[in-house]
């Protein structure tokens, strides 16, 4: 029984790390436009690093139908915008301040960042 | 990128002869990857098939001396249409998915609940439970197949979501039953009982609760979809002395644009010919049709009723007046009010708590859980993980806005953001300028008064005389009175316009002087006779104007900003709904006075120059109070921008006013009234649906992991919590939609 009740605490620590304290490294963004999927669940890629001051296009094309996938919102931006199915919808971003910002879908089931760096 | 061949349409500007059309035709060829491509001359559009880039194109048309632009070679029309298809399509798919599923659940619930042994003791039921388990793993891939890569794929990012938890759900619930069925004697005997009905039930529920939601919250939407189908699809347009219809999309500005009646406006304009009346309601809420002629605007959308028009066209494409309105709609339906916050900072962590949750119970039954505890541990997880539901959570707050703007707009009401909704909700004092928001803004003679031997119309006559020359606003009143009346102004010579006072002149070598008390004592005009009458004009806001011909007094004309009909009412509304309401003017104390109490104002601040007004609003808002404000958008931007709310009253097709968060498309004051109704009806609606999702998972998370179990001996079916989380969403959505239905006139009379 020791062992089982273990295996849950560290189950339950798995989940904590996995989902919250790990934080996963951004994808470099070089170009001025990305191509960022919407499908199964995910945003793809979902975190990017980016240098400040520069403004880039965020494309997002939504291939997922279901209502969950309907916008993107950067809360912290000021930005929502709703994607169209099976179409791409680019969201033009002005030159940040380095810092987070995080995006995500209306119900937050979808979500994404973009780190600017100095 | 891409290189299949597609169809492009490019707008060509700068085609003025048909010759042009090869010169065009021959550049786009030359470019690589063009296989065809085509000019429709009388549309001024190219129509290229191939793989060549947007850019590439419109570079090559440049080279050869003209300009072109990408026409979005499909309309809002027909962009909706596809929307539509594709979420029908979705929508299918979802009943389909639910069939299967449910065609294999229910037997079998059916089959355990009439008593069928859902065990597995023989060798025989180990074979019928190993080809159920065989079927549930295809209902599983095929129905459930979204659930499961979506949960692999959010846990491949480090994130998870509601497949997370369904996907999680009934694959612990399907494997488990599989351990039954291969290895039944790891298990002690009470445990070996098999769960593949949860599974197939749980994947059925979810499809079916998705398909629903769907169909609900596609009339959630509807407000938009309204606004899209006022759009024309094509504009008669006269180029070239031929009339021809074309795409709205290859409407080009300074076009002549003919729209015959029963025909809406293609876009936005000025009209050259011809007159009609326009229904504008669409836009405005403005019943009264309102009548056009050259010179007058005319805005997309509108419905032409009675005459043939021609007008020039000078804003098209997005930059109609209709077309933003969609798009500041749009943009505000998916803004989120504060108020919805901290259901997204649950939203980010709940999936992983609910998680933490099933492995809580699991670990409380297999401790100290009565025989079979395994079992017992099996369905409490399971149950936990089905029955949570984020969804509701994270479609309380966007599906109510999403409902309460459209609703707004239908009622000619533009709200920018979704923060305005909720403070306009809580506004608890109200400010409104007075010329133009409680008055019509555009002064008109009420009364006139006789003495002597003149009559009415003699006086009208010469005041009209002295006027005719004059530039300020009170003489275009008498001008139009006189007008109204067929009067012809008198013949005056020698005027001369007394600063602040008024004018004089001469008639038929009699000396004239129209203009205020100042001005008469200065030509020696004894008002004694008169005193009580201007008192009485004074007091009814009315601006008495005397005219004196040599030095005896002829009679009194009062001029007067009329209230607008509806404003005392729709004060009495705002009132009633608890909201103090104050007037700012620039007038002096005695009119505004007048106005003040003709309106039934609580309070009122008269004299107030321009820029002060926004220290009005700042002083209300020091004393505790949340200020609204309404005014015309441009001499009271500030005070919009200082208010906590500010309203732009009268903005008609005009809706490009920055400074206010709400604009109100018609004059009426109803229109603060009602706005003010519907963000109280959302804010109320997004808090029923904010509290049924908080109680439904704070009580459902724990009736489903068992603690209910001690004290009366429940424990949830994980089929139950399959149908509570589908229907939980549902309902979310379903009481957004009752907003639709909300009336705010109707709403108050109630009360």
């Amino acid at each position: 029984m020791i062992w089982i009740n273990l295996a849950g605490l560290a189950l339950i620590g798995f989940i904590v790390w996995w989902f919250w304290i790990y934080q996963p490294p951004g994808q470099a963004v070089t170009e001025d436009n990305i191509l960022i999927l919407v499908d199964d669940g995910v945003y793809q890629p979902a975190h990017l690093t980016l240098p400040a001051g520069k403004p880039v296009r965020l494309s997002f094309l939504r291939k997922d139908a279901s209502p969950c996938a309907e916008s993107v919102i950067f809360p912290t931006l000021d930005i929502s915008q709703r994607l169209p199915t099976g179409q791409t919808k680019t969201i033009a971003l002005p030159a940040l301040e380095p810092g987070k910002y995080p995006f995500h879908c209306q119900m937050q089931m979808y979500r994404g960042s973009l780190t600017v760096k100095a | 990128m891409t290189t299949t061949t597609t169809h492009q349409e490019l707008l060509i500007e700068g085609a003025g002869c048909a010759s042009c059309v090869n010169k065009i035709e021959t550049a786009l060829q030359q470019v690589a990857g063009v296989e065809q491509a085509q000019m429709n001359f009388a549309q001024r559009t190219v129509s290229v098939e191939g793989s060549a880039a947007p850019a590439d194109l419109i570079a090559a048309v440049e080279a050869a001396g003209y300009g072109a632009t990408p026409v979005n070679s499909e309309s809002e029309t027909e962009a909706q249409a596809e929307r539509e298809a594709a979420q029908q399509a979705h929508y299918r798919r979802l009943l389909r998915n639910m069939m299967l599923a449910l065609g294999l659940g229910i037997p079998l619930m059916l089959y355990g609940l009439l008593g069928g042994d859902m065990a597995v003791n023989t060798g025989g039921q180990r074979l019928g439970w190993l080809l159920v388990g065989g079927l549930t793993l295809l209902v599983l891939v095929v129905a459930g197949r979204h659930f499961f890569v979506g949960a692999w794929r959010s846990f491949q990012h480090h994130s998870a979501n509601m497949d997370t938890l369904i996907a999680l759900g009934t694959g612990t619930a399907w494997l488990y039953s599989m351990v039954v069925v291969l290895f039944p004697h790891w298990l002690p005997d009470m445990a070996r009982h098999v769960y593949f009905e949860a599974s197939a039930m749980i994947i059925g529920l979810i499809n079916l609760g998705q398909a629903l939601e769907l169909r609900a919250r596609g009339r959630t939407s509807e407000a938009v979809k309204r606004l899209i189908g006022l759009q024309a699809k094509t504009a008669r347009v006269l180029r070239d002395g031929e009339e021809q219809d074309v795409p709205i999309a290859a409407v080009q500005r300074g076009d002549r644009v003919r729209v015959r009646p029963g025909e809406k406006f293609p876009v936005d304009g000025e009209v050259l010919e011809g007159s009609s009346n326009v229904d504008e309601s669409m836009l405005t809420g403005e019943p009264m049709p309102v009548s056009k002629g050259p010179g007058d605007e005319v805005a997309a959308g509108t419905l032409n009723q009675s005459g043939s028009l021609v007008f020039s066209a000078s804003r098209v494409g997005a930059d109609t007046a209709l077309a933003r309105i969609i798009s500041m709609v749009r943009q505000a339906q998916n803004a989120k009010p504060p108020i919805g916050r901290l259901a997204d900072v649950i939203a980010g962590y709940f999936v992983p708590s609910i998680m933490i949750v099933a492995v809580v119970s699991a670990l409380a039954w297999l401790n100290f859980g009565p025989a079979p505890a395994l079992a017992f541990a099996v369905v409490a997880a399971t149950t936990v993980l089905i029955i949570a539901c984020p969804c509701a959570l994270g479609l309380a707050t966007p599906m109510s806005v999403m409902v309460g703007v459209g609703k707004a707009a239908e009622s000619g009401i533009l709200i920018r953001r979704g923060e305005a909704l909720q403070t306009a909700s809580r506004i608890s004092a109200l400010v409104l300028d007075k010329t133009g928001t409680i008055t019509e803004g555009a002064p008109r003679v009420t009364e006139v008064v006789a003495s002597g031997d003149w009559d009415r119309e003699q006086l009208v006559q010469l005041a009209a005389g002295l006027e005719q020359g004059s530039e300020h606003p009170l003489a275009a009143a008498i001008l139009d009175y006189a007008r109204e009346r067929a009067l012809t102004p008198a013949t005056v010579e020698a005027f001369a316009a007394v600063t602040g006072q008024g004018i004089t002149g001469r008639w038929q070598q009699r000396r004239l002087a129209f203009g205020n008390a100042k001005l008469m004592a200065q030509q020696g005009v004894a008002l004694e006779a008169v005193t009580d009458q201007a008192r009485q004009l004074a007091e009814a806001a009315m601006t008495p104007m005397y005219l004196a011909v040599e030095d005896s007094l002829a009679g009194i004309i009062a001029v007067a900003d009329p209230i607008k009909p509806d404003s005392a009412a729709a004060i009495g509304r705002l009132q009633q709904a608890g909201v103090k309401v104050l007037m700012i003017s620039g007038d002096n104390q005695a009119t505004a006075a007048a106005v003040a109490r003709q309106v039934g104002l609580d309070d009122f601040f008269a004299e107030v120059l321009p820029e002060d007004k926004a220290r009005h609003v700042e002083n209300l808002q020091q004393q505790g109070e949340v200020v609204g404000m309404v005014g015309d958008g441009i001499n009271d931007a500030p005070a919009l921008a200082r208010a906590d709310v500010g309203f732009a009253i009268g903005a008609g097709a005009d809706v490009a006013i920055e400074s206010a968060d709400i604009t109100l498309m018609r004059g009426s004051l109803h229109g603060v009234a009602d706005a003010i109704a519907i963000s109280r009806a959302t804010l109320r609606n997004i808090k029923q649906n904010l509290f049924g999702a908080f109680i439904y998972n704070v009580a459902g998370v724990p009736v489903a992991a068992g603690v209910l179990y001690p004290v009366f001996g429940w424990l949830l079916s994980p089929v139950i919590a399959g149908a509570a989380m589908a229907f939980s969403s549902v309902t979310v959505v379903t009481n957004a939609n009752r907003l639709r239905w909300f009336q705010p006139r109707r709403a108050e009379q109630e009360q």
